[in-house]
């Protein structure tokens, strides 16, 4: 493929939290993104999978200048993002935008479906005829699966797919090189979901966008990505290609995740989940376990686990991996 | 004999737009250590069902039909006795667990709370004995973390509490509503494994509520497909999983992403919306969904019966049944 | 528009494309459906539209001037014969003309106060919640600041320095009732901004005042509207009170307060100067009041499916 358009380097997200009252204020560091580097080429999607609170929203946000990284860069096309300041950021959402978890929360309830998916042109071309505009929306409508006839109809009156629908023919309406979809389908039916999914691949492919499919679970992303980064506590764990993650994950956390996936078959479930896989919670971002971070949870943990931090390392098959055992450890599905 | 019995279940809403038919003549039972799963889509009616009940439906909502509880009608109950049901004999844990638990009392005093009040136990025993059920959930040092508060527990960790405080009075219906659709599918995972022990070491009855197949199908013993207030499609998990014969059930399935098949071809989705509840077309609700729709599904579908409480509402005959009888839903309903 | 091309008669999404633009139904219509239906707020409003008329048209309509002395009549009670028919006071003022020409004067200080503090109140407390941080604290302060002025103090100082003149009320009152409306305002923007349909318009581009003006703002109408008018009553009442004690419209000009000030000194010789100001100030506060339920039931529904 091509150079890459995205290009994210080292990125690091820090949030300071404030507990206590006046006299004994504390201030604590979460570490929400801690250090994530990828590469995303044009028509290529990359999957973000994780499971809640592992600071995949904020990396998406802070990929596009919605949060200010503390440390790291994001380039895009060559240019460096996170130098940038309010206004020329402002010109760049032109061309990179997210489509949001909650389809009915991110659709402001007193705006109608036709003026929702107009603002961004509203906001960019501010001469644009209105003729002009309302035929671009109705357009939007029809790529999207939505009936143009429904203009003007209200968020309350769609529903959640069809509010989903919405929320990406916004992020579409300036015609952006690069989307982000922050867990799209999290919040639907599992057979709206589907239809989203699909509708999202079909997007791509047509419109040749470079897209981050966010998710928590692995089943989700499979269906659209091309890679997939496995994210854990802010950092990655893993960044595989398609192919070679679903065959084999190269580490433990991304094999637990597969085998959480709820399989739609009674006795096949029956025999491979004998027992609950992933035992535990996250650990809580303000104790982070020294070594590797996973090393509580993990079920091939060895010493070494609890003191070295394993880096994330290239592996033969060109798949990134960040465990001590990668090598040794066979998690084939 | 089942524990619950349902039959004629009506659902009705008052709303300024018209009448939502959110429920359309439910028959249904629950055996004696029964795990039933009722699955559909969002507003397939499914909660309104057990919110209907339970007696807890929103204060423009009204009910009709049979709930036979252990050989009394819940319907015809005064607030007051049901109030003595639920909690004690049946158990309800809902989708956000948040909503469901006091954010400002430790969960020590909300166990305790519920297991002095419904058990009659002094305040020691009532404290161990909610300990031992946090241990039962796999929280772990249940003795520390029952002082702690809501917020101090992770979603997870917070449905697991919710089923705890459930199973406090060792209740003989369980009934979760989506307990596990808004957590992680890790979490989802736990939650599931849970249930599947608390199915195979209790008496316990149990109704899940999802949308998604994929999460029952380990866990249940009996499925209950609904689509627009009305069961499409009821039989045992395996007849469900293996043997679908409503078009609905068939497209749930071929929707969920899976990870046990090498495939990488789109998924297959349900197309369109679930109907508006306001104005049901007459003649079957899911026809302009499905794939198989003929002219005849302008008419109510027959109802197929088969053994073993097989039983599919389809223009599409179905192995082994036959017909007992096509309802006229929609237009009147009533 | 370029969707009106001509269907295949058989592929119902094309019949659908087609079709003609489905209206929406807004939240607002929505919302003035359950209104008319809540049957005291429709019936307040209705009292409050007659009341309204009558406070400006009817005072043409009476014979009788308000500051016209009928030395025949005085302290007369409620009669036909005399054409008085809500009787007149010690110096033989019609009472009839008198409560409606104070009824203008209670309405227009009820309702520019409120538009004053409404105006004032939502600009600030929207900058202020949408803005935050250093903005934020800077602006509440300042508001904190006025609150401790004491109000009486506040109004007599400005009576001392610019004399007793009507408009002098209305920035008394309103200069002190945006401080509440800032407050609502600001804690409603805070959470609005936290919402995901704000940030998605952030992500589209769309800069702070668009933002405010398009997102924040129509979202805190609700909230609002159900403030202002439960606000009317509130000012009308303190005009009331300012009259009451003598710091508010001054002879020959009245309103419902200083009437219901001058029945009260009369109260066992003449009740009617009494009674009759303070029904139509009690009606009108009931019925803003009523009003006001309505609008928060309906914007607010529960038992939406």
């Amino acid at each position: 493929m091509s150079k890459p358009v995205l290009r994210v380097q080292d990125l690091a997200v820090t949030f300071t939290s404030t507990t206590g009252g006046l006299l004994q204020r504390r201030e604590r560091q979460i570490r929400a993104v801690d250090g994530i580097s990828f590469e995303l080429n044009a028509g290529e999607t990359l999957g973000i999978v994780g499971e809640s609170g592992c600071g995949k929203s904020t990396l998406a946000r802070a990929i596009l200048g919605l949060i200010s990284p503390n440390r790291g860069r994001v380039q895009w096309m060559g240019e460096d993002l996170t130098g940038l300041d309010e206004e020329a950021l402002r010109q760049k959402r032109k061309q990179l935008q997210i489509v949001f978890q909650d389809p009915v929360a991110s659709l402001d309830p007193r705006m109608t479906a036709g003026d929702i998916i107009a603002e961004p042109l509203w906001t960019f071309y501010p001469h644009m005829e209105r003729l002009q505009v309302e035929e671009r929306t109705r357009g939007m409508m029809k790529m999207v699966g939505l009936l143009p006839n429904q203009i003007n109809r209200y968020p309350h009156e769609f529903s959640g797919g069809q509010c989903q629908r919405i929320g990406i023919a916004r992020a579409l309406a300036l015609n952006p090189r690069l989307l982000i979809c922050d867990e799209p389908v999290s919040a639907l039916d599992v057979s709206i979901q589907a239809q989203i999914i699909n509708l999202l691949r079909t997007l791509q492919r047509k419109l040749g966008l470079a897209l981050i499919f966010i998710a928590h679970d692995l089943s989700v992303v499979r269906h659209i990505s091309n890679r997939v980064l496995v994210m854990y506590m802010g950092q990655a764990m893993e960044v595989s290609a398609k192919a070679d993650l679903y065959r084999r994950p190269l580490h433990p956390y991304s094999n637990a995740l597969m085998k959480s996936v709820p399989i739609p078959d009674p006795e096949l479930a029956r025999r491979v989940r004998a027992e609950s896989w992933l035992t535990g919670d996250m650990p809580s971002p303000f104790q982070r376990p020294r070594g590797c971070i996973f090393h509580n949870r993990c079920p091939y943990r060895i010493n070494r686990c609890e003191a070295d931090v394993p880096a994330l390392r290239r592996m033969e098959s060109g798949d990134w991996v960040a465990c001590h055992r990668a090598e040794e450890l066979d998690l084939s599905i | 004999m089942a524990l619950l019995e349902v039959s004629g279940l009506e659902v009705r809403f008052d709303t300024p737009e018209g009448v939502v038919k959110a429920v359309n003549g439910m028959d249904f039972e629950v055996g004696e250590g029964e795990t039933l799963a009722i699955v559909g889509e969002s507003g397939a009616g499914k909660s309104q069902l057990v919110m209907a009940i339970m007696g807890l439906l929103a204060e423009n909502g009204s009910a009709s039909g049979v709930a036979l509880f252990d050989g009394e009608d819940l319907m015809q109950m005064k607030p007051r006795e049901l109030r003595g049901i639920r909690g004690r004999r049946i158990a309800m844990i809902f989708q956000d667990p948040m909503t469901s638990l006091n954010p400002y009392l430790t969960i020590e005093k909300q166990m305790i709370e519920v297991a002095m009040h419904h058990q009659g136990l002094a305040r020691d025993e009532a404290r161990a004995h909610a300990v031992e059920m946090l241990r039962a959930v796999r929280i772990p040092d249940p003795e520390e973390r029952i002082r702690q508060y809501p917020h101090e527990y992770s979603g997870g960790m917070r449905q697991r509490v919710m089923i705890a405080i459930g199973l406090l009075c060792e209740p003989e219906l369980l009934i979760a509503d989506e307990p596990s659709t808004a957590l992680d599918v890790t979490v989802q995972a736990q939650i599931t494994e849970l249930v599947g022990r608390l199915r195979e070491q209790t008496r316990m009855s149990i109704i899940l509520i999802t949308h998604d197949l994929a999460a029952v199908a380990e866990v249940s013993d009996r499925i209950i497909v609904m689509y627009a207030g009305q069961m499409v499609e009821t039989g045992t998990v395996d007849d469900i999983f293996y043997r679908p014969q409503h078009p609905y059930t068939r497209g749930l399935l071929a929707s969920v992403p899976r990870l046990d098949r090498v495939s990488d071809d789109e998924l297959q989705a349900i197309p369109g919306n679930p109907p508006n509840l306001l104005e049901l077309p007459s003649g079957c609700p899911f026809r302009d969904r499905c794939s198989e729709a003929t002219e005849g599904c302008r008419q109510p579908p027959p109802l197929w019966q088969g053994e073993g409480g097989r039983a599919s509402r389809c223009v599409l005959p179905m192995d082994g049944g036959q017909i007992v009888a096509a309802e006229a839903v929609g237009e009147d309903g009533a | 528009m370029s969707e009106r091309t001509t269907p295949s008669v058989e592929d119902p999404f094309a019949q659908a494309l087609a079709a003609a633009d489905v209206p929406g139904r807004s939240l607002w219509t929505d919302a003035s459906h359950r209104l008319l239906k809540n049957r005291a707020a429709v019936v307040s409003g209705i009292i409050m539209a007659v009341m309204v008329l009558l406070v400006v048209f009817g005072p043409m309509l009476l014979p009788w001037e308000p500051d016209f002395t009928d030395w025949d009549h005085t302290s007369s009670p409620p009669s036909l014969e005399t054409g008085h028919w809500f009787g007149t006071d010690a110096v033989g003022r019609d009472l009839l003309v008198r409560t409606l020409e104070g009824g203008r004067i209670s309405l227009l200080v009820g309702l520019v106060a409120t538009l004053v503090s409404l105006a004032i109140g939502v600009t600030y407390g929207a900058v202020a919640g949408y803005y935050g941080g250093l903005t934020d604290r800077v602006m509440m302060r300042v508001v904190d600041i006025i609150y401790a002025l004491p109000f009486m103090f506040f109004v007599i100082l400005l009576m001392v320095v610019f004399g007793r003149h009507i408009l002098l009320i209305f920035v008394a009152i309103g200069a002190v009732n945006w401080l509440d409306m800032a407050r609502i305002v600001r804690g409603q923007t805070l959470s609005l901004k936290n919402m995901e349909f704000v940030e998605a318009a952030r992500a589209c581009g769309v800069d702070h005042n668009a933002i405010i003006r398009r997102h924040i703002i129509p979202n805190l109408l609700g909230v609002v509207m159900v403030y202002v008018t439960l606000t009317i009553p509130q000012v009308i009442l303190v005009e009331s009170f300012l009259s009451f004690l003598g710091l508010g419209v001054q002879e020959p000009m009245s309103s419902w307060g200083a009437l219901v000030n001058d029945g009260a000194q009369d109260m066992e010789s003449a009740p009617w100067t009494l009674v009759f100001p303070a029904v139509f100030l009690t009606v009108t506060l009931y019925c803003f009041n009523y009003i006001g339920d309505g609008m928060r039931d309906a914007l607010d529904p529960k038992d939406r499916l």
